[in-house]
């Protein structure tokens, strides 16, 4: 065996999960994922949006109990799993992505929060403010531990949580993204305090996506995809075109459908779109959207996709930009407006922003174009409407008995088609659809891309926004890749070549320039 | 064998939504005719012709009031300014109907002021976007501040009302009041079910934030529904000094708001908006009417009337969850 495997037998890791699967009823989130991770090590974590990371992490932190077969083995002795709080006394901490400090309190009321040391059952606030700044000494921060955590900067605030984890005398950290909200300086810092951990034998698992990051930082790599475990890279052998193929390694499905002829020489702009920017995330986003494509926005969780998608339909203010419909300049202030252009958008969350559950498909097919149905006086012509409905239930299949059944009822896939249903019913010539398989079963999913597929055909011009690189690459004819807020790069299939998974992973992590 | 255990499940998730619908459509029907059953039994001068006409008399401010607020709670929200509207708009009728000749003017001059107290409510809402209880809970008591100020803070009174038909004359035998809250819960219906505003209403109350992306007006139809509640409190306020030949800024409509939040709820409509009907609404009003005129023929003290009321409103509100937990969206 290798050099790693002696190494490891010597040296017993501080924290190992063996065989540790996870099933939500039929849904496979984890499956057999083994890690181990030494005291004073850094243990990168990659993969895909939904390869399974944070659920493993959430096993590790006792939010989740994990399927029979699977352990915890801290210092070589099973621990006790599915129970945060034991898992907590054992040394594990969590820094997620959401901060979760009261801005109210001071830092050291953060740090003992729900912890607090107690002398005849009172909080003792002398002995608070002494372990709180002896802790925020230890990391070497400039702020004060009776700041009040409101006037702290996010990365401050990120600092704030680390403390609160070494309060507990944690020994395995688990930090999720730690960098995305914190400019380069308070990154550097963040950096910092990681060695100096690492330096007092902590042990560190560090999810991220950003390559120059866990080249940096990481003694080993391990990567997750499809919900199991690909593979596990020591420092030495970190290479990002070998880290990227594990992360996306999959097989292109049969079931793409990409039968329209894409836009030769003659394509015309159908929607132009000019720096873009929200004042907080999206900066300067420009590209041109052309007749009769789709054109795929691809990038990670939080690079500001949806964000750009909802500045474009007017749902959001936009602090800068502007717009082209067909060459003509367009102001767009509200949906209400984008809709009126011509301009339709399929929200990522049908629930929360789609659908409306206990209304009919048939309302619900109609809902946007109700004003134009109406009859004199304001009334509706459920005549019309329910012609629509059983013309979209036989047109996308929608599998339901009756077009006045609730919402609802339906399947996700179905909910979904009901959605698409309505968002043709407004006769737009731009569409953007935002996760348009995001839940949907396997031949629901089928059914999408082919009316993506015709509606490409017919000209309209489409923007899919997609996590699943597969079905980027086999729905889209060209693909913009986002990072930070940000148009990355273009990703074209040329001279016969289709598009390439790891040239848009590289464009999505930042690999090319790392 | 995946596939018929699913089949089996929808059937019978279809079948509980059935009997859920059911439920909801016959809502609290069966329980107004146990009530009426019982206070017969009790005191057979219930079920008599001048006892009904009597209910109903009274449930019709009330129900006038619970139409429009069943607008509001569609929408997820709430008024709890109606009863000081009607107040407001009852001095304002009598007050005007003392002008010579233009007496009857006081019935739209009524309904006008509370339909501008209820638009007042609606931009605070629609536009500003204050929480609808904080800005109801203020003009509850600024609009009651009002309502007295319009009469010094005195009765008004006029014993020759021009409009008293309203409140006191008959058309075939059936009470104007009557046939006024019948033809507000027709209209209501018509606006509710049968027109595009109607549908946005629900689609408002069902998931704002999916209206918005659908390109409805959110902040337009919360405008309207405020307006029309306030408007009703007006008309209500009309019907109210029609009955008394009188107004009375500090007494009149207080806690009405209640009492029409309660038909409401007892009818049906959920409280986070979205579901429910004008015709759950008329059985609530006609429940709460039943209830006082029969603990009143029971011979039962006016201090326990209000303690059962009070539990019929929580044990309503207690309904709505039970409907809501049922109907756990999946």
């Amino acid at each position: 065996m290798s050099a790693t495997a002696q190494m490891s037998a010597i040296r017993q890791p501080v924290l190992e999960m063996r065989h540790i699967s996870k099933t939500f009823g039929a849904v496979r989130a984890l499956h057999d994922v083994s890690l181990s991770v030494h005291a004073g090590e850094l243990h990168a974590l990659m993969g895909e949006n939904g390869a399974g990371k944070s659920t493993l992490m959430k096993v590790l932190s006792g939010a989740y109990r994990p399927d029979a077969g699977g352990e915890i083995l801290i210092d070589g002795a099973p621990a006790m799993t599915g129970d945060p709080i034991k898992a907590r006394a054992a040394g594990i901490a969590v820094i997620y992505q959401e901060l979760s400090l009261a801005p109210n309190l001071t830092v050291a009321q953060n740090i003992f929060l729900g912890n607090e040391p107690r002398r005849f059952g009172i909080v003792d606030r002398e002995q608070c403010s002494r372990r709180a700044s002896e802790i925020v000494g230890r990391l070497g921060v400039s702020f004060s531990a009776r700041a009040l955590v409101s006037s702290l900067s996010l990365g401050e605030r990120q600092l704030v949580e680390i403390a609160r984890a070494l309060s507990t005398n944690a020994r395995i950290i688990v930090m999720d993204e730690p960098t995305t909200s914190l400019t380069s300086r308070e990154t550097d810092r963040l950096f910092e305090v990681i060695a100096t951990l690492k330096a007092q034998g902590i042990a560190i698992i560090y999810i991220s996506h950003r390559m120059e990051e866990v080249y940096q930082l990481a003694d080993r790599v391990s990567v997750l995809r499809d919900s199991g475990y690909v593979g596990t890279l020591e420092r030495a052998d970190l290479n990002a075109s070998r880290l990227v193929s594990m992360m996306v390694g999959r097989d292109l499905s049969a079931f793409y459908k990409k039968d329209h002829r894409p836009p030769d020489g003659k394509r015309t702009v159908a929607l132009s779109v000019r720096g873009m920017s929200d004042g907080r995330l999206l900066k300067n986003c420009s590209f041109d959207l052309y007749h009769g494509e789709v054109l795929a926005l691809a990038g990670l969780v939080g690079s500001g996709r949806t964000e750009l998608a909802r500045l474009i339909f007017g749902a959001d203010r936009r602090s800068a930009g502007t717009l082209e419909l067909d060459g003509k300049p367009i102001s767009i202030g509200s949906p209400r407006e984008a809709l009126d252009a011509g301009i339709a958008y399929l929200t990522e969350d049908r629930k929360e922003l789609g659908l409306f559950l206990d209304m009919s498909i048939s309302d619900n097919i109609s809902m946007g174009v109700l004003g134009r149905d109406a009859r004199t006086g304001g009334f509706r012509d459920f005549t019309i409407a329910d012609k629509r409905a059983a013309k979209a239930i036989a047109d996308l299949s929608i599998r339901t008995g009756s077009a006045q059944a609730n919402a609802g009822s339906l399947s996700g896939g179905n909910q979904q088609k009901v959605l698409l249903a309505r968002l043709l019913e407004t006769k737009p010539k731009v569409v953007i659809l935002d996760e348009p398989t995001r839940g949907v079963d396997v031949g629901a999913k089928s059914e999408i891309y082919r009316l993506i597929d015709n509606l490409a055909n017919s000209g309209i011009a489409i923007l899919m926004i997609s996590s699943e690189l597969p079905e980027v690459i086999g729905v889209a004819d060209r693909v913009l890749v986002m990072r930070d807020g940000a148009i990355a790069g273009e990703v074209t299939a040329s001279g016969g070549d289709p598009l390439r998974q790891e040239a848009i992973m590289e464009l999505a992590t930042g690999a090319a320039q790392g | 064998m995946t596939d018929k255990t699913t089949t089996s499940v929808d059937q019978a998730t279809v079948r509980s939504r059935r009997l859920r619908t059911a439920f909801a459509a016959l809502g609290m029907l069966p329980v107004l005719v146990l009530l009426a059953a019982g206070f017969q039994f009790i005191n057979p001068r219930f079920l008599t012709e001048t006892n009904l006409l009597i209910v109903t008399q009274q449930s019709s401010i009330n129900i006038v009031l619970a139409a429009g607020m069943t607008f509001v709670i569609l929408t997820g929200g709430i008024d709890l300014s109606v009863g000081s509207i009607l107040a407001a708009s009852a001095m304002v009728a009598v007050i005007v109907s003392l002008v010579p000749d233009w007496g009857l003017l006081g019935v739209p001059a009524a309904i006008l002021v509370g339909l501008g107290f209820g638009l007042i409510n609606g931009l605070l809402v629609a536009y500003i976007r204050l929480p609808p209880f904080i800005v109801t809970l203020g003009s509850l008591t600024a609009v009651r501040g009002i309502a007295r100020l319009l009469g010094q803070d005195t009765t008004v009174f006029n014993s020759d009302l021009p409009f008293d038909f309203i409140g006191n004359g008959s058309l075939f035998g059936i009470p104007w009041l009557v046939i006024i809250a019948l033809s507000v819960v027709v209209l209501s219906w018509l606006v509710l079910k049968r027109s595009v505003l109607g549908t946005w209403i629900y689609a408002v109350g069902g998931n704002a934030e999916a209206a918005r992306l659908t390109g409805i007006k959110v902040p337009l139809v919360l405008l309207f529904v405020y307006g029309v509640s306030g408007l009703l409190a007006g008309l209500g306020g009309a019907m109210s000094a029609a009955r008394l030949y009188a107004a009375n800024g500090l007494q009149l409509g207080q806690s009405y708001e209640l009492d029409a939040i309660a038909a409401v709820i007892l009818g049906g409509t959920s409280f986070v908006g979205g579901v429910g009907s004008i015709w759950g609404t008329l059985i609530g009003g006609l429940i709460i009417a039943v209830l006082s005129n029969g603990l009143i023929l029971a011979g039962v003290s006016d201090i326990w009337q209000y303690i059962i009321k009070g539990l019929v409103i929580i044990v309503a509100v207690a309904l709505d969850r039970y409907r809501l937990q049922a109907g756990a969206r999946t």
